[in-house]
């Protein structure tokens, strides 16, 4: 007797399944980041004064340049998926590298702007930061953890694009199989999107 | 090679490989539900002997067995468990995982490996969890909401069992997400969205619920660990928080949990009770939509647990609002049931008992929830013990039946091996029994004012809440006999056939015990849908022939 070949079997390779999956995941990010905007929207209506004077104090120079970098890479991660496609695979690692020094480049702003606030006392537990009225404190405890989670997301981008040059350099991912690159581009193009929110919240919005 | 049979035979999952490495990391989507299977068991057993303890320190008013803080401490760690560690992953981990692939006619789930994933995050959160027990400051006594402001205050060790219900709800969505790309894209050549069994639309009703809501409750809890760790305001009044909007954010998610938790038992009534009656499911389409449409309300009603918290009058009129339309989609899966078995060739067996205790239960359920719904009801019997015995009735009688009763309904399949019947008979009135006595007692004591979470009470209570703790002695004994059925069985009952209910869907047209990849030839799907007894003959026929 012939043995039985399941059509549908779940251990066959499914590209389609496997994006499915990745976007379904980035449902999931949207909604972690999803709680944080409520909880901004809410605090914005209740300490609109506070955040104000606050949000002009942010560096608005240092944030768009950060804009920059991350729209800028996530064209680079793009064209890197359409250079893999066509077979360049040298094209395509060099994007993904240029991607994953831009990411480094935000990191660095993002270093640079953060330790300037904390020179200034302006962290939770410094004399200056307690001094500050209730929802002074507030918007930038949020600016802390709304960026410091998107920088996480951010680190977490950038392990997975140097997977994919590993993976490209071993062979294992080729113009025909491509999903995981495609994958790591997806969630890339979320991190930046969750930036194009968080910029002007805390930078635009006086 | 020492299998000299040289038939098509395939040897039995349970067979294939051995060792501790070849479950610990195995991708077969049934070992990873009996992974998850052991590992509930063994967390069951120790929040029902929390829950022992809760009802034998209440015989008596005053101090009996335990003081004051030691039953905040206890009650905590009995919701939980229960909650994160039992009920959330019970029948979409180990049900959904052992029978939606076989359900859907395929070998394995769609992305196995994070099938395992899951798994390990389960355990990593697990024992984070039961770590708050011995390390750090003492375990925490918040109760299992983590209501702010009191979260971010005491002392104890809230932050890490915070963290460990983060993760865990990693495990949760990683779970959900896995369902949905499976029933999208694994089904059988023919096997249309009609044509599934009606247990793989509740776990993908609940794989939407648990993927949607999940996130929001995970963000929630890192936001008081951040409170906590920096002395930062969010949620503390103190210092310019709101904890009404903690409250808010946490049942955004932990209303909609509760439709994770009962879905998936309704789809399991749905199989078992077809197969019982050896006759079609009355009103398919109806149960299938009225899964998703549950799925749906139960994101608009989070508010009713809020009813007291300080919400305007218009809010709080649309939330009872809301959560009386629940009732129709519950209601329509309840009369169909029943008139699935009206005229039905109704065979005796466990596991429609389970079933038939289930709705009954349910019922009682169904209908307090409804008078918890009604506002000018909730302000009376708000936080008084009437809500434990409701959801008790919800979650106990319901979901913890039903996993009991499928567990009746598919152990032969799984074990390859029958339990003793006379036994499961005896344990299940006795469990049916205890239980009854135990939250009847409780839902009356609670109506005449009796608030939860109190280690103590007025002396007028005192006969009610000796007869609910007599009670909990039946239930426990009845659960533990039942237990110790199951687990003899599984190595010393007699050897199961491939089908012994006389059921249809694609589980039983497979060997007891499945093989590794679960079908050794195309199974038989008829065009009238997964009920079709039309076709039992033939799936008998071909069972034999294996």
């Amino acid at each position: 007797m012939a043995h039985y070949e399941i059509p549908n079997s779940g251990l066959k390779r499914d590209d389609e399944g496997k994006k499915m999956g990745m976007w379904l995941f980035l449902f999931t990010e949207v909604l972690l980041f999803g709680g944080l905007f409520l909880v901004y929207a809410m605090y914005r209506f209740q300490y609109f004064d506070e955040f104000k004077i606050v949000a002009e104090h942010m560096d608005i120079t240092l944030g768009a340049i950060n804009t920059v970098i991350l729209i800028a890479s996530s064209l680079t991660v793009a064209m890197s998926i359409t250079a893999m496609k066509k077979g360049l695979d040298n094209v395509a690692v060099l994007l993904i590298i240029i991607t994953i020094f831009l990411a480094l480049s935000f990191m660095v702003n993002k270093y640079f702007e953060w330790s300037n606030h904390i020179h200034h006392g302006l962290f939770p537990g410094f004399e200056a930061f307690n001094n500050l009225e209730k929802g002074e404190g507030m918007f930038l405890f949020l600016y802390y953890f709304m960026t410091g989670l998107h920088g996480l997301h951010v680190v977490v981008g950038a392990v997975l694009l140097a997977i994919v040059i590993k993976r490209i350099m071993l062979g294992r991912i080729t113009s025909e199989n491509i999903v995981f690159q495609e994958n790591a581009g997806l969630y890339w193009h979320l991190v930046d999107l969750i930036w194009i929110y968080l910029f002007p919240l805390f930078y635009l919005l006086h | 090679m020492t299998d000299t049979n040289t038939t098509a035979m395939e040897q039995s999952f349970w067979n294939e490989k051995k060792g501790i490495f070849s479950w610990i990391f195995t991708l077969d989507h049934k070992r990873i539900a009996l992974l998850y299977l052991y590992a509930i068991t063994a967390f069951f057993l120790v929040g029902m002997t929390l829950g022992f303890l809760m009802r034998l320190e209440l015989i008596a008013p005053g101090q009996t067995i335990m003081e004051a803080t030691t039953y905040n401490k206890v009650f905590t760690f009995h919701g939980v468990i229960m909650i994160f560690l039992v009920i959330i992953p019970s029948i979409p981990a180990v049900f959904g995982n052992f029978m939606l692939p076989i359900m859907l006619g395929t070998d394995d789930v769609a992305l196995p490996r994070l099938n395992l994933f899951s798994w390990w995050l389960y355990i990593i959160g697990a024992s984070m969890a039961l770590l708050t027990l011995v390390y750090g400051p003492g375990s925490a006594d918040t109760g299992w909401t983590f209501y702010a402001p009191y979260s971010v205050n005491t002392d104890t060790n809230v932050t890490l069992l915070l963290f460990a219900a983060f993760v865990l709800g990693f495990s949760s969505i990683l779970t959900g997400l896995n369902f949905i790309v499976t029933i999208h894209r694994l089904r059988a050549p023919k096997m249309t969205w009609f044509k599934m069994p009606l247990f793989a639309w509740s776990l993908y009703a609940t794989a939407w619920i648990q993927l949607l809501a999940t996130p929001i409750v995970g963000i929630t809890l890192l936001m008081v660990i951040a409170e906590r760790t920096f002395g930062i305001g969010l949620f503390d009044p103190a210092l310019g928080g709101d904890p009404v909007l903690y409250q808010h954010l946490f049942w955004i998610y932990s209303h909609p949990v509760v439709y994770v938790m009962i879905l998936p038992a309704m789809g399991i009534i749905s199989e078992i009770l077809p197969t019982a009656a050896q006759r079609t499911i009355f009103g398919y389409k109806a149960i299938a939509i009225s899964s998703m449409a549950i799925a749906f309300l139960g994101y608009f009603v989070w508010g009713h647990h809020m009813f007291t918290s300080g919400m305007s009058g218009e809010a709080r009129v649309v939330f009872s609002f809301v959560t009386y339309l629940v009732a129709i989609p519950t209601a329509i899966k309840v009369f169909n049931w029943v008139a699935t078995l009206y005229k039905g060739s109704i065979h005796m067996t466990p596991n429609l008992l389970w079933s038939t205790s289930f709705i009954f239960n349910f019922m009682i359920g169904g209908l307090t929830g409804l008078i918890l719904g009604a506002l000018s009801v909730d302000v009376h019997v708000h936080d008084t013990a009437y809500v434990v015995a409701h959801f008790h009735y919800t979650m106990f009688g319901g979901t913890i039946f039903v996993f009991f009763g499928a567990m009746h309904y598919w152990f032969p399949k799984i074990f390859g091996r029958m339990y003793n019947k006379r036994l499961s008979y005896i344990s299940l009135t006795l469990t049916f029994i205890g239980f009854n006595v135990t939250y009847m007692a409780m839902l009356i004591v609670g109506g005449q004012g009796m608030p939860r979470r109190y280690y103590d009470y007025l002396p007028e209570f005192t006969t009610l809440n000796q007869i609910s703790t007599v009670g909990s002695w039946v239930l426990v004994i009845g659960i533990l006999m039942m237990i110790y059925n199951l687990v003899r069985s599984a190595k010393k009952g007699e050897i199961a056939t491939a089908n012994p209910w006389n059921g249809v869907t694609l589980e039983w047209q497979i060997p007891s015990p499945p093989p590794l990849h679960n079908f050794v030839k195309a199974p038989i799907l008829s065009d009238k849908g997964p009920y079709d007894f039309s076709i039992l003959d033939q799936v008998n026929r071909e069972n034999l022939e294996n």
